[in-house]
């Protein structure tokens, strides 16, 4: 029996979410005595997954499908599923697939858990962890229906490297004009710069930052660690910075390898929408703020003072290290 | 333009989350609940159709009595009437089943929901009774304009936006941004007044089939405690991140 995973791209590039998603349904199949089948839109160099445990890759290549279209692409993850018979289906927790996620779900009349943070507590019966409450808690989720739909949480379970070999067939999956009721006019996204979903650090600011006119270090910081930027949300709700930049539990989560949070005292809401980054750093001027609790490593001193001699102490480090 | 907005009755976000029955339940005990704020953004996006364009809102709600204080706020806030479905929601799959029968029978052109629950998370509950409704759906939704019966919406993508167009009957899973945080609105008396004469339907569940269980909760392991670098050795933080935490 077949795994199916959706491994996703970007310009034809795979993102680093395909090659976890692409581990996890290879940790899924030797569970359940089974191969992985993944299913690629207009990727290029598909038998690269071979390398994550992937043995088939059904390979669909259509232009229509340029541009993301979430009915569409559930219409076509649905096609490939019923082609393999495939039971269990593997994906990520990207902006786009929790997009189609619930559109594949209502489809495949299956029952789907988001945010799974490891590998099935057990296959039989199907029980998964994923995160709850805001990543405040915890939840071990059975999954009783015969098709089942796994979410799993950025940076969670990592990518594995199983060679195999993936033989690559052409899929063309059947698409009609009610696949595209729903259509993309115009994509505004920042080219050439982390974003706070895949990015292996994230920097963030908070109100201790006293004006947007301040975010010139955060900017450079990022910059030199190659992170993302990101916010707490009085920053954004003061317009110092944009939503997208929002994260805490009604922003955007973060998964990051590593947190550093200036000028953040560390609300129970924002502290939940970080949790699930590997190392926590904070700088603040205040002993007493919460983030102290929450955090792997600290500094207590002024942001300003700070932040730039860090920012040369990490420039001195990348040439030592280059 | 008739508008239905879905609310979750969800704990306040200041709420510290505990669990009881051995820890299969979540621990109600001290514990505020509120109008899922991802709803409320919606919820408030639907004031502004019924005041500029004529809109008829109702709020549906799938919860047992408790959940009443909720939705009267819903309707203090402007909703025009309330149904509640009255089901425990422990599955999203089946909220999206109920939820369905009431957008089925109650002839709405746009539906409106939060991209998830601040409790349970699943954010499956608008795309799903979008499909089994074969209605449209944007996820992650913050803007949304309706002009007879096409509709052109913001959604926030992995670092960008992207605009959308597409048509009624729509389906949105909205979030901040729909409106801002300062456009939410706290009930006046009057709201609160009028919101008591306003009509709460109670409807029974439709027969549908629960697809997923929670076995049982865990909170977070406990951390230990935070490793102060001082702040004239920036230097030992550099170290510390690249030799101890392995992150850089």
């Amino acid at each position: 029996m077949s795994v199916v995973v959706y491994t996703e791209s970007d310009k034809g590039k795979f993102k680093k979410n395909a090659l976890e998603v692409a581990s996890y349904a290879h940790k899924v199949a030797q569970e359940l005595g089974g191969s992985v089948t993944a299913v690629t839109i207009n990727a290029d160099d598909d038998a690269s997954l071979g390398n994550y445990g992937v043995s088939k890759v059904l390979k669909v290549s259509n232009s229509q499908l340029d541009t993301f279209n979430a009915k569409a692409y559930a219409s076509v993850i649905t096609q490939a599923v019923e082609a393999e018979g495939a039971k269990v289906v593997i994906i990520s927790s990207s902006a786009d697939t929790k997009f189609l996620a619930p559109i594949l779900t209502a489809k495949l009349n299956a029952g789907y858990v988001p945010n799974v943070v490891s590998a099935p507590d057990s296959v039989s019966p199907f029980v998964v962890k994923r995160t709850a409450f805001s990543n405040k808690g915890f939840a071990h989720t059975e999954i009783s229906a015969e098709t089942k739909i796994i979410g799993v949480s950025n940076n969670s379970f990592g990518i594995h490297e199983n060679s195999t070999s993936a033989a690559v067939e052409a899929f063309s999956p059947s698409l009609g004009d009610s696949d595209f009721s729903t259509n993309s006019v115009e994509v505004d996204k920042v080219v050439g710069k982390a974003t706070i979903a895949d990015a292996d650090i994230v920097v963030s600011g908070g109100r201790g930052l006293k004006g947007p006119e301040n975010w010139g270090m955060i900017e450079e910081l990022a910059e030199v660690l190659g992170a993302a930027t990101a916010c707490s949300k009085p920053v954004s709700d003061l317009g110092w910075r944009s939503h997208g930049e929002h994260v805490g539990q009604t922003g955007k989560p973060v998964a990051s390898n590593l947190y550093i949070a200036i000028g953040i005292s560390g609300a129970i809401q924002h502290l939940a929408g970080v949790s699930a980054s590997k190392t926590k750093v904070v700088i603040n001027n205040d002993p007493e703020a919460p983030f102290f609790k929450a955090a792997d490593y600290g500094i207590v001193g002024d942001a300003f003072e700070v932040v730039p001699e860090l920012i040369e102490k990490l420039k001195e480090f990348k040439a030592q290290n280059a | 333009m008739k508008i239905l907005v879905c609310i979750s009755n969800v704990p306040d976000t200041t709420s510290k989350i505990n669990f009881t029955e051995g820890d299969t339940k979540f621990d109600t005990n001290g514990v505020q609940f509120v109008i899922n704020p991802n709803d409320e953004f919606g919820l408030t996006r639907a004031m502004w159709f019924k005041e500029k364009q004529g809109a008829a809102v109702h709020v549906a709600t799938v919860g047992g009595a408790q959940t009443e204080p909720t939705i009267r706020k819903a309707l203090a806030i402007g909703a025009d009437e309330a149904i509640r479905i009255n089901a425990e929601p422990t599955d999203g799959f089946f909220v999206a089943r109920q939820l369905a029968e009431v957008v089925k029978n109650g002839g709405y052109d746009l539906v409106i929901a939060g991209r998830e629950s601040i409790d349970y998370n699943g954010g499956m509950v608008p795309g799903i009774l979008a499909t089994l409704l074969d209605m449209n759906f944007v996820n992650t939704c913050i803007g949304l304009e309706v002009d007879g019966t096409s509709a052109t919406a913001m959604r926030e993508i992995d670092g960008g936006k992207e605009k959308i167009s597409t048509s009624l009957p729509l389906v949105i899973g909205g979030q901040k941004g729909l409106v801002q945080e300062s456009d939410l609105r706290i009930p006046n008396m009057r709201g609160i007044m009028m919101a008591r004469k306003k009509a709460l339907n109670v409807v029974e569940p439709v027969d549908a089939p629960k697809p997923t269980q929670d076995q049982k909760f865990e909170k977070p392991a406990a951390k230990g405690p935070v490793k102060l670098v001082d702040a004239s050795n920036v230097a030992e933080l550099v170290n510390l991140l690249h030799s101890e935490a392995k992150v850089i």
